[in-house]
């Protein structure tokens, strides 16, 4: 509820809940919630990472040493099943973007205006705490697999193998400019499609809560005591309970593209 | 939503935390893992091979008791055989003691019938001299009659 910001308009709390906490114009814009929020979880992963290892038994494994083993035995998994030949890289970059992304969406659960109104006791005006619901997070990553995409590539096939990837590949030797046409788009599709595919998702879920957190906004007391403040919280819950299926999978497959695409740079043909 | 320089820290934050996770999590973890799968495929190794070693040893020791049983009933059978002879062996030769006995008895029994045959028959020379001499008192002569009469005892 904008209970606290005063009059607001729908229009209003929506753009306001989608600014972010930033310093600098144009390109050159530092969202420091994002960047704050994120460099947290990951901090908080290896600080986890720390903890479970140090304490860590090879016999019998305690509750949340078993929890991160099943974690880990999955991703494991994930990777040998789609992953082929062998790179010591590809299992921990995709447990990290596993649990990583899975964190910043979770963030999408937490009641939207919590964050925002202790914010705003501190004086600060904007804050959006699902660093998955910025373009530039999701685009840095995908754009960190991208380059991975093209390094591996270069290292397995060879430059000229490459190369003759973009000429010879989809339709044979006889349509060489449509051919390097639609490998660049493919290969362009690659981390764009990652980027947007788990922006979207996040951006849309975060506004629907946005929606059903109006939903009571605008009504008299007693209606919203008896029609729009029950209908929100089950809305809210239900939209709560699907998202958590959302975020997980939306994680999951985020770190299954990277390895199929990081996979597909190590095969030597299509 | 446009795409800013908040990119470029991102990117930052990301490599590291890759960096950062294999080094303090992935690795360790991992290692930790695989060690644990191989001790448990030795201790499954161990204790099949274990399994296998008491089966060995369980049909060694039944082959061994079979073995003694076997030899039992041998020493058995040959301990019959042997009373059964020494049984036999002892019959025999109460047999050929008793008949030793028996017929030294028999050999005995004929010396004293012959023994009290020629006394009897000495006697009785003199017997019948004596009674010839009552008889015959006064005209037999004693030397040429007994002459006669002792051819007489000779022919009973």
């Amino acid at each position: 509820m904008a209970a606290s910001e005063g009059e607001m308009t729908s229009v209003e709390y929506i753009q306001h809940h989608l600014t972010n906490l930033h310093v600098g114009e144009g390109f050159w814009t530092f969202n420091l919630d994002t960047i704050f929020i994120s460099v947290a979880l990951g901090l908080l992963m290896i600080f986890t990472g720390m903890k479970v290892t140090k304490n860590m038994a090879t016999d019998v494994p305690g509750g949340f040493q078993n929890f991160v083993e099943m974690i880990l035995e999955f991703v494991q998994g994930q990777v040998k099943d789609t992953f082929p030949g062998k790179n010591a890289l590809i299992a921990p970059m995709a447990l990290t973007i596993f649990v990583w992304v899975w964190l910043m969406n979770f963030m999408d659960l937490i009641p939207i205006d919590l964050f925002p109104l202790i914010a705003s006791w501190f004086g600060l005006g904007y804050l959006k705490i699902v660093p998955t619901t910025d373009l530039s997070t999701t685009l840095a990553m995908s754009l960190v697999v991208f380059a991975l995409i093209i390094y591996y590539n270069l290292k397995v096939k060879g430059v000229g193998g490459y190369l003759k990837m973009f000429l010879f590949h989809p339709f044979g030797k006889f349509f060489v400019p449509v051919n390097v046409v639609m490998t660049a788009i493919e290969e362009l599709a690659k981390p764009l499609s990652l980027a947007l595919r788990l922006f979207g998702n996040l951006f849309a879920g975060e506004l629907v809560f946005l929606l059903i957190a109006l939903l009571a906004g605008g009504v008299g007391f007693s209606a919203m005591l008896l029609i729009f403040g029950p209908l929100q919280v089950i809305l809210d819950l239900a939209w709560l309970i699907f998202h958590l299926l959302v975020i997980t999978l939306q994680a999951f497959i985020f770190m299954v593209l990277t390895i199929v695409y990081l996979g597909m740079a190590h095969t030597e043909d299509h | 939503m446009n795409i800013t320089a908040t990119l470029i820290p991102q990117m930052i934050a990301f490599i590291l935390l890759i960096w950062f996770i294999n080094k303090v999590m992935w690795g360790p973890l991992s290692e930790m893992m695989e060690a644990r799968q191989k001790r448990i495929a030795d201790g499954l190794a161990a204790a099949e091979k274990g399994k296998h070693e008491q089966e060995m040893a369980e049909k060694r020791a039944k082959e061994v008791l079979h073995d003694a049983k076997k030899q039992s009933a041998e020493i058995i059978a040959q301990a019959q055989k042997r009373s059964s002879e020494i049984v036999e062996e002892s019959k025999e030769n109460a047999r050929a003691e008793g008949e030793r006995i028996v017929n030294a008895a028999q050999a005995e029994i004929e010396r004293e019938v012959a023994q009290a045959k020629e006394q009897l028959r000495s006697q009785l020379a003199s017997v019948a001299v004596a009674g010839a001499e009552k008889i015959l008192k006064k005209e037999i002569d004693a030397n040429t009659h007994s002459n006669m009469l002792n051819e007489l005892a000779a022919k009973i």
